[in-house]
């Protein structure tokens, strides 16, 4: 199977995706003759021409309500963000208008819109542009919100949503772009709101998504070699729909639950799946589900500090050895 | 502070005889009564509505259109096949004017599950994308880069027409409204920004909150302008003939004001006594009703008579009786409706390809 990067992988999707439907349409600023701004969408425009692939002015509002707007008549949009961070100025487009007209209009509209883009910190860039906003978009029914991994899952995942019909909002990560993977190669579709176990295990479970994934693989490691703790690590993969029947299944085998998020704990995701865990599999727990976050304070620049701030296989592993305290 | 007085009202009304315009010229005996009929229909519907909501069979906001009428009447009875409506929360008039039946429209009012959005979106929130309207939008400026993305998706399919996105006179102060102006005119988008300038954004006037000339301000986007009196419902559709022909025709997208008044508060909870004059509300209904006005032309034209114009009043109250009738005896939705129409996926399960839980508790 080719190894190549998560940047490649999602190349890929966009690349499959233009060809298999005319309709989809990449868009963004610095996408096509920039060749993205990470990177992503290089090459796109050589290969798909100006009417398939669109550099956008630096104008979030206006471009994502475009491309709203022509959803609903039928174009299926991949949006670009340069970094999610800025969906706070089109706020009103993606989250009163993509996730609501569906709704307003009883049913007679739907919006096969995708915005994709990098929403992480770790980078260094400062509280305006580390934000992970998934807690805040999943708290909007009607939308779905996606979180790969791994170069493979942001391949299959990122066609899935491209064929969606729904308003699907892809997080990727810029730390996860150089990151390499197995990919099959052509036709390789994950469904969204499936759960994947990264890491079998029988003491702990560990739900996670995103680079926490990769944090967490890495805490298991060590655990295994050096506290004889068998973890297994749970990714989610999709945030909404939310596979909680894998997450029940796991807790059901290890009695013990960490959730690890690179998230400000307040109303977060693990905040919703701590909630459910309780509520559906009390008798399960063998004690409390705990939670390792990004230390609640706005993302810090300063580079040695800013990685104490966000999950990592250290703190990850300490927050395990609690867990099983 | 009173309605702004604009400098085209004086040149504008009296000079030139829109009815000589081709595409009013053009207009059969029965298209003018139509015309006639549809504004007179939006009156009585609306006039209907409020007093629903004083009887307490509607909740939330009412935003009546009353005055306004000749503005989406003449704008919408210039479409063709692949021309498409986007407009505000104000959008009885519009809903009306593409030619949805009255009867769900009030029961959404009444928030039955006959209602054109099956009761789940309310007065603000009408929709029929099956004749080209896409809403009834809440947020003030919101739905104008929505406007913009119909056109972009006429245009990336090759087909002849222009999207319509209309918006109040306190609307171009949102900068989604400028952004999408940007966008239009950059990527040359067949979409025709229509301002309906009613004088007044809620409570405040156009003096206290626009710096400028309202259309105007498409021309720092390159975009072409025009404004018009939206009182004569010949001089609306000669205006936009004009407009709707350059996006068409050629692609571009052009800004038009409409010089129009509101009768009633800006929704049913504004007492209407803080802002404007009695005398000046006096005035205009005297002077420039939009209804009366073209009434007086067609009794001039020889087209209607006072006998025909008497029945279609009749008609139009008696539609609108039937109409809050059908949404009396309609059911509510029941609370299992709540979550349906929230996914496409949920909605046709055979079709889904996701899995996992949509919803939460
Ligand atoms: C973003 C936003 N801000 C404020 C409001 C509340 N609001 C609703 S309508 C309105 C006045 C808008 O006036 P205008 O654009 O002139 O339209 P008109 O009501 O005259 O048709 C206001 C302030 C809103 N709905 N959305
Ligand atoms: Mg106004």
């Amino acid at each position: 199977m080719p190894v190549i990067t998560y940047r490649e992988a999602v190349r890929h999707a966009l690349a499959e995706e233009l060809e298999r439907d005319p309709n989809v349409v990449v868009m963004g600023e610095e996408v096509a003759q920039f060749n993205g701004a990470y990177k992503v969408t290089e090459g796109l425009l050589a290969r798909f021409g100006p009417q398939r692939i669109v550099d956008t002015p630096i104008s979030e509002a206006g471009f994502i309500g475009v491309g709203i707007g022509a959803s609903m008549l039928g174009i299926r949009p991949v949006m670009e963000l340069m970094f999610w961070s800025f969906y706070s100025v089109a706020f009103d487009q993606i989250l009163n208008n993509a996730a609501n007209v569906r709704y307003m209009s009883g049913g007679q509209i739907h919006c096969p819109i995708v915005i994709r883009g990098p929403a992480n910190g770790g980078t260094n860039v400062g509280a305006t542009h580390s934000h992970t906003p998934e807690n805040v978009l999943a708290n909007h029914p009607g939308v779905k919100v996606v979180v790969p991994s791994t170069p493979a899952d942001a391949k299959g995942l990122l066609k899935s949503a491209i064929r969606d019909n729904d308003p699907v909002f892809f997080l990727e990560n810029t730390m996860l772009y150089g990151e390499k993977g197995e990919v099959p190669a052509g036709e390789h579709v994950v469904p969204l709101g499936l759960a994947d176990v990264k890491r079998a295990g029988t003491d702990l479970t560990i739900v996670t998504y995103g680079r926490s994934v990769l944090h967490s693989l890495a805490a298991a490691e060590v655990l295994e070699r050096e506290h004889k703790i068998s973890t297994e690590v749970l990714d989610l993969r999709t945030i909404r729909p939310l596979d909680f029947d894998s997450v029940l299944k796991s807790v059901a085998k290890t009695h013990r639950v960490l959730i690890v998020e690179e998230q400000k704990p307040f109303a977060s995701v693990g905040s919703q799946l701590a909630y459910m865990i309780q509520r559906e599999a009390f008798d399960e727990l063998d004690g409390p589900i705990h939670r390792l976050a990004t230390v609640d304070a706005p993302a810090i620049y300063s580079p040695p500090v800013e990685v104490e701030q966000l999950p990592n296989p250290r703190r990850v592993l300490q927050a395990a050895l609690e867990t099983l305290a | 502070m009173s309605k702004k007085p604009t400098a085209k009202e004086a040149t504008t009304t009296a000079a030139i005889d829109h009815a000589q315009a081709p595409v009013n010229a053009r207009l059969t005996p029965e298209e003018r009564i139509e015309l006639f009929r549809k504004m007179v229909r939006i009156r009585r519907f609306e006039e209907r509505s409020l007093r629903a909501y004083q009887a307490k069979k509607i909740g939330g906001f009412l935003h009546l259109y009353i005055g306004q009428e000749a503005v989406a009447v003449g704008c919408c009875s210039l479409m063709g096949p692949h021309d498409h409506v986007i407009t505000a929360y104000r959008d009885h008039g519009h809903a009306i004017a593409v030619g949805m039946d009255t009867k769900p429209l009030m029961a959404e009012l009444y928030g039955k599950a006959t209602g054109c959005s099956k009761g789940k979106g309310g007065s603000m929130h009408y929709f029929d994308p099956s004749r080209n309207f896409w809403g009834g939008h809440g947020i003030v400026g919101g739905q104008i880069p929505l406007g913009a993305g119909l056109a972009y998706a006429l245009k990336y399919k090759g087909l002849k027409g222009a999207a319509m996105a209309f918006m109040g006179d306190g609307a171009v102060n949102q900068g989604a409204v400028h952004e999408a102006y940007n966008l239009a005119s950059l990527w040359n988008l067949p979409v025709v920004f229509v301002i309906e300038n009613n004088g007044y954004s809620m409570g405040t006037s156009q003096a206290r909150s626009s710096a400028g000339e309202l259309a105007q301000r498409a021309a720092g986007y390159d975009m072409q302008w025009g404004q018009c009196n939206g009182h004569d419902v010949y001089e609306v559709r000669a205006m936009m003939d004009k407009f709707l022909t350059l996006a068409r025709e050629t692609g571009k997208p052009s800004t038009v004001e409409i010089d129009t008044y509101r009768y009633r508060g800006h929704s049913v909870a504004d007492p209407d006594n803080t802002y404007r004059s009695k005398q000046e509300i006096e005035e205009y209904r005297r002077t420039r009703d939009p209804i009366q006005l073209f009434q007086d032309k067609l009794l001039a034209e020889g087209v209607l008579t006072p006998a025909l114009a008497e029945q279609i009043d009749t008609e139009a109250r008696a539609e609108a009786d039937v109409a809050a009738d059908f949404s009396e005896a309609s059911p509510f939705p029941t609370p299992a409706d709540i979550q349906t129409d929230v996914y496409w996926e949920a909605d046709n399960p055979s079709e889904r390809r996701s899995q996992g839980r949509l919803f939460f508790t």
